[in-house]
């Protein structure tokens, strides 16, 4: 059984690897616990949970020694000291930045695990701690928005007048994306959204966001979920519509990155420029260069014109409580992975894609980067090969041609005409009473609700009983073996005749309307009618 | 109609009759197309039918009085009315809604014997007709005959189908197409050879033949195209009745056959459009059915995520609208009466629960609304496809309770698919999406579900009865 340390992060961060209800869960995978003392503090976790939940609560140099260490940001130089050799390390940690880390904990002897290289695939969303991060990070942005922001995001019809709701634009439609789209539409905003991929269109009308496509020849389809960076002719469209955007919209949140470049620049100044005073842009990518000209890394800043700009680097760090319960989940998850055996027995199996990609060093050796993993999050183009012949083999289906129809009324009018004008009475009178009686049948019947199918089966099914009649008409014949058929007759149309029509009766007594004043169906308000709350 | 020089005898009588009865028929599926005015519909069905029986028999008592031999008919007649109205009230007393469909594929056949009957009566018969007449009565009663038998036999073996009596995959004899053509070409065949010489065991035959195409044309369509089957059979019972009219030339016969014929045809035309497949293809026992190949897009790409009941009701709890979307699996596992139960104890919540119903689900047209209705669902709750389809995006939680292929995304995305183009329930639009599935077999028709790898989608394994009641003590 392996000892797992959890240690407090270096301040400012607020965030801890793992929370009382994850150490539970650590604990039932068969690992003993050790947290520092105060790890979970800045995130309304006190000591007393820890214990309760099955945790040792130690020192931290304690914590650092143990055969597992669970860190939230990569670990310094003392640390790295601090740590065992032969341990595993599992922390956010940068590796496609940080080479000399990766250098360092190799060199000390650890298996250093990156929480922020676990590949994008669907099996490994569980542990994905970017897009769980990021998720925080999108619902956090809105909030700093809202607070930054003068006015209400939702509408409002008030005695003291009428309030328009706040128009949001969010650029990018991943994960922080959407939960911005998601979390300010919920506050009653009007939101549109821009990304690269129109894939994400669905996406961001289910949230409740308007997606604004751009219209160019190329289209982009990602085949490792992320989006790539563009080409000149979509830039100069995205252009124009953020600059129509941005003389529209109160509240602008930016969340396009790409991997390994610098942050997409989307918003100019002069778009800046062009906004109202009050207005608030978040910069989520302030961090890797900003989207947003004017933006600072970790700041806020007022643009001449009023403009707020906020470049918040911290944003999930904000929510500490729920960035460590997600990320601690997140870390549960891969070391689920990692013990097989749910023995506290830590195995790293590199014929595994996703442990093989978050190993970023080994004893002595640096790991990263690992193989590329194809992801295909997009489906298949629809021009390559494949659907050649069965698509072949299933023309599409052509509505009648007019002459067709008109051929075939005509085939069908000269049949009715030639039977009538040729047949002796009184078969002429049998058709015509034949073809109305279709005529009829065909608009009574198309007019019965789809509900009611079933009733209508059954009851044309015990009106089809009025065979009986013939049956009946026949059973007085002097031949005896017509009298005794006939009989037979009489009896099965009587049976579906009585059943049918009882049977339906009995159906038809179900069905009830529900209450007149039933519950008001909750959600259903738009955001103008919304009464405040 | 014999000839009589009175005022009010018993067959004007009849005949007059005849038509208030027609017309209080049309009214009765006029009275269906809503649900206000249906019961008062069924009342004038009942109307219609009383009159009409009642002024045949005025007829058969006034023809036969004094008859001896005719009288005994009449004795025949009232005890085969008794027997057969008793077995037939029992019947509707005992039948379960899950049921029905079974039940109603049998009654089918019971039309079709006894048109069969009664055409073999009429060519038993004497008619004291000659010439063209004559020919004429030959074709009607070999006509009716052979539309009775196709109707009687094809009913029976819907009826096995159902009732899983007989196994559901379609019976794929080879060169099946040119057999039921060339039975339909024998049977025109037969036709003109007994105008000629209306021998008795042309009749044997020609009721053979019948009988085995019936049951071939219907063995041979697989069980997910039972709705349209049932609908079919609905019509050609009608078309039997119909025939009977011109044998016997009894215009009422006629009327409410045509009306009956048609009306089933306009349902199996509604649900063939529903299913984006041919009419033809259907009724002429799977025609235009390709074997289904495995696209290379049918791989899984994803992996499925379970869900336990708990977790579902804590999405539920949270949820501010429902589309509760049944299949037919539901009423096999008998899952309507919990699942009215979640109905009503989330509206109490305010949560807006609704049901979305794909024209097909079922095995009968309108099937799920009944079996929902008889669970207390109140109707104006149920909403059809085309309403709801959608309101899916705007939706919390969609239960896909028992459902498979009506909720299949492969049929709007991959163009491969065996179901491609049919409409669908849009399910997975919605914010989350819980799936009842008892293990993750195929469905009805045999399609891969990549409903199931969505990420807006759980799967909630194991009985649906004791999933939703889980679910209920969970809230």
């Amino acid at each position: 059984m392996s000892r797992i340390g959890i240690v407090t992060e270096h301040s400012p961060e607020t965030r801890v690897a793992a929370t009382p209800a994850t150490v539970r869960q650590l604990v039932a995978l068969g690992y003993a616990v050790s947290v520092e003392a105060g790890a979970g503090a800045r995130s309304s976790f006190p000591d007393e949970a820890y214990l309760a939940s099955g945790a040792e609560v130690t020192t931290r140099a304690a914590a650092l020694g143990s055969e597992v260490v669970l860190m939230v940001n990569a670990p310094t130089d003392a640390d790295i000291a601090a740590l065992s050799p032969g341990a595993t390390v599992i922390g956010l940690l940068a590796p496609a930045f940080k080479p000399e880390l990766l250098q360092a904990l190799a060199d000390r002897g650890v298996t250093a695990l990156a929480m922020d290289a676990v590949p994008r695939i669907s099996r490994a969303q569980s542990m994905d701690v970017l897009s769980s991060m990021a998720n925080i990070a999108g619902y956090r942005a809105v909030v700093e928005a809202a607070h930054e922001f003068g006015r209400f995001f939702t509408g409002q019809v008030t005695a003291a007048g009428k309030v328009p709701p706040a128009k949001v634009l969010v650029a990018g439609a991943g994960v922080a994306g959407l939960a911005a789209i998601g979390a300010a539409s919920s506050l009653g905003a009007i939101v549109r959204a821009t990304d690269p991929r129109p894939e994400v269109a669905d996406q961001v009308k289910s949230i409740g966001g308007e997606y604004l496509k751009v219209e160019v020849a190329e289209q982009m389809q990602s085949t490792d979920g992320y989006a790539k960076a563009t080409s000149e002719d979509y830039d100069r469209r995205a252009a124009e519509i953020y600059s129509e955007q941005a003389a529209d919209v109160d509240i602008i949140i930016t969340t396009a990155l790409i991997p390994g470049r610098p942050a997409p620049k989307l918003i100019t100044a002069a778009d800046v420029a062009s906004m109202r005073s009050g207005s608030v842009i978040v910069d989520m990518a302030a961090g890797q260069g900003g989207n947003v000209a004017g933006s600072v890394a970790g700041e806020r800043i007022v643009t001449p014109n009023g403009v707020v700009i906020l470049g918040y680097t911290d944003l999930a760090s904000r929510l500490p409580t729920q960035a460590s319960q997600l990320y601690g989940t997140n870390v549960v998850n891969l070391l689920k992975l990692l013990t097989p055996g749910k023995d506290g027995e830590l195995v790293l199996d590199f014929d595994d894609v996703v442990q093989r990609s978050v190993t970023v060093a080994q004893p002595g050796e640096v790991t990263w980067p690992p193989p590329p993993v194809q992801v295909s999050a997009a489906p298949a183009p629809a021009a390559s090969a494949g659907p050649a012949s069965p698509a072949a083999a299933k023309p599409a289906k052509q509505p009648m041609t007019p002459v067709k129809r008109v051929l075939l009324v005509a085939v069908g009018i000269a049949a009715l005409f030639a039977v009538n004008a040729i047949a002796p009475a009184p078969l002429p009178q049998h058709f015509t009473v034949l073809v109305l009686s279709v005529v009829v049948g065909f608009y009574v019947i198309g007019k019965v609700a789809h509900a009611l199918h079933t009733p209508l089966m059954s009851v044309t099914n015990a009106i089809s009983g009025i065979i009986v009649v013939g049956a009946m008409l026949q059973i007085t014949s002097d031949v005896p073996v017509v009298q005794v058929l006939a009989a037979v007759a009489v009896l099965l149309a009587s049976i579906n005749i009585f059943g049918g029509f009882a049977v339906t009766r009995r159906m038809l007594a179900m069905f009830s309307r529900g209450p007149a004043a039933g519950p008001a169906p909750a959600g259903r308000s738009t955001s103008a009618d919304r009464p405040g709350n | 109609m014999p000839e009589t020089t009175a005022l009010l005898t018993p067959a004007s009588i009849a005949g007059a009759a005849y038509i208030v009865a027609a017309l209080l028929f049309i009214l009765s599926l006029a009275g269906l197309s809503k649900h206000e005015t249906a019961k008062a519909g069924v009342g004038y069905g009942i109307a219609g039918m009383t009159i009409a029986l009642i002024a045949t028999v005025g007829v058969v008592v006034s023809d036969a009085w004094g008859d001896p031999e005719a009288m005994v008919g009449l004795g025949l007649l009232v005890a085969a009315v008794v027997v057969g109205g008793a077995i037939g009230l029992w019947r509707a007393r005992v039948v379960e809604m899950t049921g029905m469909p079974e039940l109603i594929a049998l009654l089918h056949s019971f039309v079709g014997l006894a048109a069969v009957l009664v055409g073999w009566n009429g060519a038993l018969e004497e008619t004291g007709m000659t010439g063209a007449l004559l020919d004429i009565h030959h074709a009607e009663v070999f006509i009716g005959v052979f539309i009775g038998a196709v109707t009687f036999t094809g009913s029976i073996v819907a009826f096995l189908k159902l009732s899983a009596r007989m196994k559901s995959a379609p019976l794929m004899l080879p060169g099946k197409n040119a057999l039921n053509l060339g039975a339909l070409v024998a049977f025109v065949a037969l036709t003109a050879w007994y105008v000629i010489t209306p021998e008795l065991w042309l009749l044997v035959v020609v009721t053979a033949l019948a009988l085995a195409l019936g049951w071939h044309l219907v063995a041979s369509i697989g069980g997910g195209d039972m709705p349209v089957v049932i609908s079919m059979l609905n019509s050609y019972s009608g078309w039997a009745a119909a025939a009977a009219g011109f044998l016997l030339n009894n215009d009422l016969l006629i009327v409410t056959g045509a009306l009956v014929g048609s009306s089933g045809a306009y349902l199996s035309y509604i649900m063939c459009k529903a299913m984006n497949r041919s009419f033809i293809s259907v009724i002429a026992g799977g025609f235009g059915i390709a074997a289904p190949t495995s696209s290379s897009s049918a791989e899984e790409q994803g992996e499925i995520h379970e869900i336990t009941a708990t977790d579902a009701a804590a999405l539920l709890r949270d949820a501010t609208s429902v589309i509760i979307t049944p299949g037919y699996g539901m009423a096999v596992a008998q899952a309507q009466h919990p699942v009215a139960d979640l109905t009503a104890k989330l509206r109490e919540r305010g949560v807006d629960v609704r049901f979305g119903i794909h024209p097909v689900a079922g095995r009968l047209p309108g099937h799920m609304n009944v079996l929902l209705a008889e669970a207390k669902v109140p109707y104006d709750i149920v909403e059809e496809m085309d309403e709801i389809n959608d309101d899916f995006a705007g939706t919390s939680v969609v239960l896909v309770i028992g459902a498979n292929d009506t909720v299949n995304p492969a049929a709007a995305e991959d163009p491969n698919s065996p179901i491609a183009g049919m409409p669908v329930l849009r399910v997975w639009e919605a914010s989350d999406v819980i799936v009842f599935k008892r293990s993750m077999a195929a469905g009805y028709a045999g399609v891969a579900n990549p409903l199931f790898t969505r990420d807006n989608a759980q799967m909630l394994f194991g009985d649906a009865k004791e999933r939703v009641d889980d679910i209920l003590r969970a809230l």
